[in-house]
């Protein structure tokens, strides 16, 4: 039964294209140019170096996220505190980065260090909840992002604040004029996250596919309740598995602060922890793929707002692409009909 | 046919999972008759009339009621045509009485509250009109099982069935209340009503039905007369085969005790589940524990297997207390087990073969370097596993839920079967398996004993239990009331007598159960 295997990469190219559709009949209402702001949204990254740039900038706070999120729901744990995990250890990160200004590479080694470790502990907590009392990841995880904002929110308007500022800002953690993880493309600010990132998720694959306590993750996953009856310790399952996401989320959360800013800027949550769970969603819960599906958002995302620069539609836009394609991958029945006819054909 | 009311015409249901449950089904169905569906567990049967109640969607096929092409989406369309339905496991809400669960949905009202009285005269009404006596204000959960069957029938008669389906309505039901139930199934055939009634006990369908059709696995078989038909050859219809199985076996070596069930007591909800069990299984010994499902063999397993705890009592394995022990100790000490629902519990269905295969040894350091999983050994152990138990597949990294049933369990027999083990908890070992797995689990469990294993096998299929086991145990409401070491002595009619708690060894016999 072959044909099992090409039918979830067909559903998932099937969804992208209704979205796009939907995208380009309501572009169609309120633009007078709909093909030329088409073609923007779907070509405009490709146009220039640095818009190719934003592209990888904005993949890697998503591939952080997607990677970590991927971990929880592969073992079908609902949780979406990657949000709260990343601005903590964003803020946690600019502590660390403000005292050791002017130590060069260490500064990004500790502060990356210390958030990710700080990371795993915190997103260890829902995961020792749920293990020992079967409480609800899913509200756990809501309730902490909101705990963690105004925690780090507190840090940073007490502590951390540059009032000369206007805005809300940290104080410089960096010179004007450079940043923490220096640079790694020139003509852009792609930074040296990227080859970070990258590792992560290799890293991330490995453990998930070639070794033993992924194959217990994979199981319990796949089906606790065989799981357990296989004599997998299902409660230290979920305990790592929420330490690792916590890990990886919290490592994206410094390495973008320390990658894309001068001073911790974030006056409320940045939303990438949410993406987060859309990029494993459409990465299907594996590190690799969660890469393809974070380069794909980021190029939507960028192409959006060159869109909405050069053209009158907003880039809110991208935000119905988005909802469909969630809408359309997790509805589990979204060409169920499709599946059944060929399956019924192949029965013959 | 003038007064056939319902007619299915080439029905095919195949599940989103490649499963394919029912295939080219043609049955006919008339007014005012008892119709039984009979087939082995896994048949298809329950898909089929979940089709009819609109649970399920047939892929292809046509269903017609009183010659009108009519489509089912969903089960009150199903009811809006006079279509009800008995679960095998009751949909009522426990916490309500039986009032609110008969009117769910449909109370009369008085403005927009529900009018008490009202909804009171119409319970007393529905129960004498059909002479189901229940008491309308006591709440579910404190009924009995056959009490619970009456108010699910009765629910279905609220909602206006002319056709009545029953689910295997007599698996839970004691011997009286089977009775009873038939009774009254009389009284509604008299009235009018048309009932479709499910079974795998071929002398209830006897007893009670007027047509019988046998469907196995998936296909139709053909519809009789019941009256026309023997039980033997509905049998046979039913398997394909002459259902009796029939193995040389060698005669018993026995050793010594590997398993030691003491004093065991369970209680759940104030219930006596379990009440001072006591057996032991001996090396080269398969010891059967047969009874109707629900009497606490369930649970029995569970606490051998450490899937729960255990409240009173000791179990030893080889002498080892076990009551505290984890799961994976269990196992590290030589327990296997095959439990009764494969898809639930004895799989990951989306896992490989080889993840399915090696499950329980897979975080030994057999398979491990240093926490990396060792991919090669891995797949040739899964290949040679995958040729010693004949598992069907066209390779070891395909997913185990395309297989089919039979050899999915034969996954599962070769993963319990093939670690280092001395006792093998089988449950339900052939349940809804195709006859050539059955003989083929059959055969591994009898060398398995040849070879000095013990065996504890739970079966509900008194055949298997009598071909295979050397000594039986029968259990009945959570006690062991029957011990059997002669097998000559007994034939199934027998056995059917102490499952059905009609009868009873002294505790003198009983306790020759178990070997100090």
């Amino acid at each position: 039964m072959n044909n099992y295997k090409i039918f979830e990469p067909i559903r998932t190219a099937v969804a992208i294209i209704i979205a796009l559709i939907i995208a380009f009949i309501v572009i169609l209402l309120v633009s007078d140019d709909p093909i030329g702001t088409m073609t923007i949204l779907l070509v405009g990254p490709l146009k220039a170096t640095r818009y190719l740039g934003n592209v990888i900038e904005l993949f890697i706070p998503l591939a952080f996220t997607g990677v970590a999120t991927a971990f929880l729901f592969r073992a079908k744990l609902f949780n979406l505190g990657a949000e709260g995990i990343l601005y903590i250890c964003g803020i946690i990160a600019t502590v660390i980065a403000i005292k050791l200004k002017g130590y060069g590479i260490l500064q990004a080694v500790v502060a990356i260090g210390v958030a990710s470790v700080v990371g795993m502990l915190l997103g260890g907590i829902p995961g020792i909840l749920k293990a020992k009392w079967n409480i609800n990841e899913l509200v756990v995880s809501l309730m902490f992002n909101s705990i963690f904002f105004g925690i780090g929110f507190y840090i940073l308007n007490n502590y951390l604040r540059d009032t000369d500022q206007s805005l809300v800002a940290s104080y410089r953690f960096v010179e004007p004029g450079k940043l923490a993880l220096g640079n790694l493309v020139a003509g852009t600010r792609i930074h040296y996250g990227l080859i970070l990132v990258l590792i992560v998720a290799l890293l991330s694959y490995v453990f998930m596919f070639k070794t033993k306590w992924g194959y217990a993750l994979r199981m319990t996953g796949a089906n606790n309740r065989f799981a357990y009856y296989m004599g997998i310790k299902t409660f230290s399952v979920i305990v790592y598995t929420h330490l690792i996401a916590g890990f990886i989320a919290g490592m994206g959360g410094a390495v973008e602060v320390l990658g894309m800013y001068d001073r911790f800027r974030w006056g409320a949550l940045p939303g990438l922890g949410f993406d987060g769970a859309l990029v494993a969603l459409l990465g299907k819960d594996h590190p690799l793929k969660a890469l393809l599906a974070a380069l794909f958002l980021a190029y939507l995302r960028i192409g959006a707002d060159i869109m909405a620069r050069s053209t009158e539609v907003p880039s809110e836009m991208i935000a119905i692409i988005q909802a469909i394609i969630i809408l359309l991958i997790s509805a589990e029945r979204f060409l169920a009909k499709w599946r059944e006819k060929q399956l019924v054909k192949e029965a013959k | 046919m003038s007064n056939c009311l319902l007619s299915l015409k080439d029905i095919t249901k195949i599940y989103p999972n490649g499963v394919v449950a029912n295939k080219g089904i043609t049955m006919d169905i008339h007014e005012g008759e008892i119709h039984a569906i009979v087939g082995e567990n896994g048949a298809g049967k329950s898909t089929l009339v979940k089709m009819i109640f609109g649970m399920e969607q047939p892929s292809l096929g046509e269903i017609r009621l009183r010659g009108e092409p009519i489509k089912i989406d969903n089960p009150q369309k199903a009811i809006d045509l006079g279509i009800g339905m008995v679960h095998q496991h009751f949909m009522l809400v426990p916490s309500f009485t039986v009032m609110q669960n008969l009117l769910l949905g449909e109370e009369p009202k008085k403005g927009v509250f529900i009018d008490n009285n009202k909804a009171m005269e119409v319970t007393k009404q529905l129960s004498e009109k059909y002479n189901l006596y229940v008491e309308p204000t006591v709440k579910i959960r404190d009924l009995t099982v056959g009490m619970k069957q009456k108010v699910e029938i009765l629910k279905a008669l609220y909602r206006g069935a002319k056709i009545l389906i029953l689910d295997e309505p007599t698996a839970v039901l004691t011997s009286q209340e089977t009775v009873e139930l038939f009774s009254k199934l009389q009284l509604l055939k008299e009235e009018g009503h048309t009932i479709i009634f499910i079974s795998h006990k071929l002398k209830e369908v006897k007893e009670i039905s007027d047509k019988v059709s046998v469907i196995r696995q998936g296909k139709f078989e053909g519809t009789y007369n019941t009256f026309d038909i023997t039980e033997r050859e509905i049998s046979k219809l039913m398997v394909g085969r002459d259902i009796i199985l029939k193995y040389d076996k060698n005669p018993p070596k026995y050793g010594e005790n590997i398993l030691t069930v003491k004093d065991i007591e369970y209680e759940n909800d104030n219930k006596k589940i379990l009440d001072k069990i006591s057996f032991s299984v001996k090396k080269g010994e398969i010891l059967g524990i047969a009874g109707v499902e629900g009497n606490g063999q369930n649970e029995l397993v569970k606490l051998i297997t450490r899937l729960m705890d255990t409240q009173k009592g000791e179990i030893r394995l080889n002498d080892t207390l076990i009551n505290n022990m984890s799961i994976s100790e269990l196992r590290a000490n030589g327990l296997s087990y095959i439990p009764e629902d494969r898809m639930t519990t004895g799989i990951a269905g989306d896992g490989s073969i080889a993840d399915n295969i090696l499950a329980n040894r897979i975080l030994e350091d057999e398979f491990t370097n240093k926490g990396l999983l060792a991919g090669n050994k891995m797949k040739t152990k899964t290949g040679e596993l995958i040729e010693k138990y004949v598992v069907k597949c066209s390779n070891a990294l395909q997913k185990i839920i395309d297989l089919s049933g039979g050899n999915i369990q034969k996954v599962v027999v070769a993963r319990e079967c093939s670690v280092d083990l001395q006792l093998l908890i089988a449950e339900q070992p052939t349940r809804g398996v195709d006859v050539g797995s059955i003989e083929f689990i059959h055969h591994q469990l009898l060398e398995m004993r040849d070879e000095g294993l013990a065996i504890l096998l739970i079966s509900a299929d008194l055949n298997e239990i009598l071909e295979l086991c050397d000594n039986i145990i029968v259990m009945y409401e959570g006690e062991i009331v029957a011990y059997f070491d002669d097998k000559a002595k007994v034939s199934e009619e027998e056995l059917g007598m102490y499952m059905l708690g009609l009868e009873k060894h002294s505790p003198k016999n009983i306790r020759r159960a178990f070997n100090e």
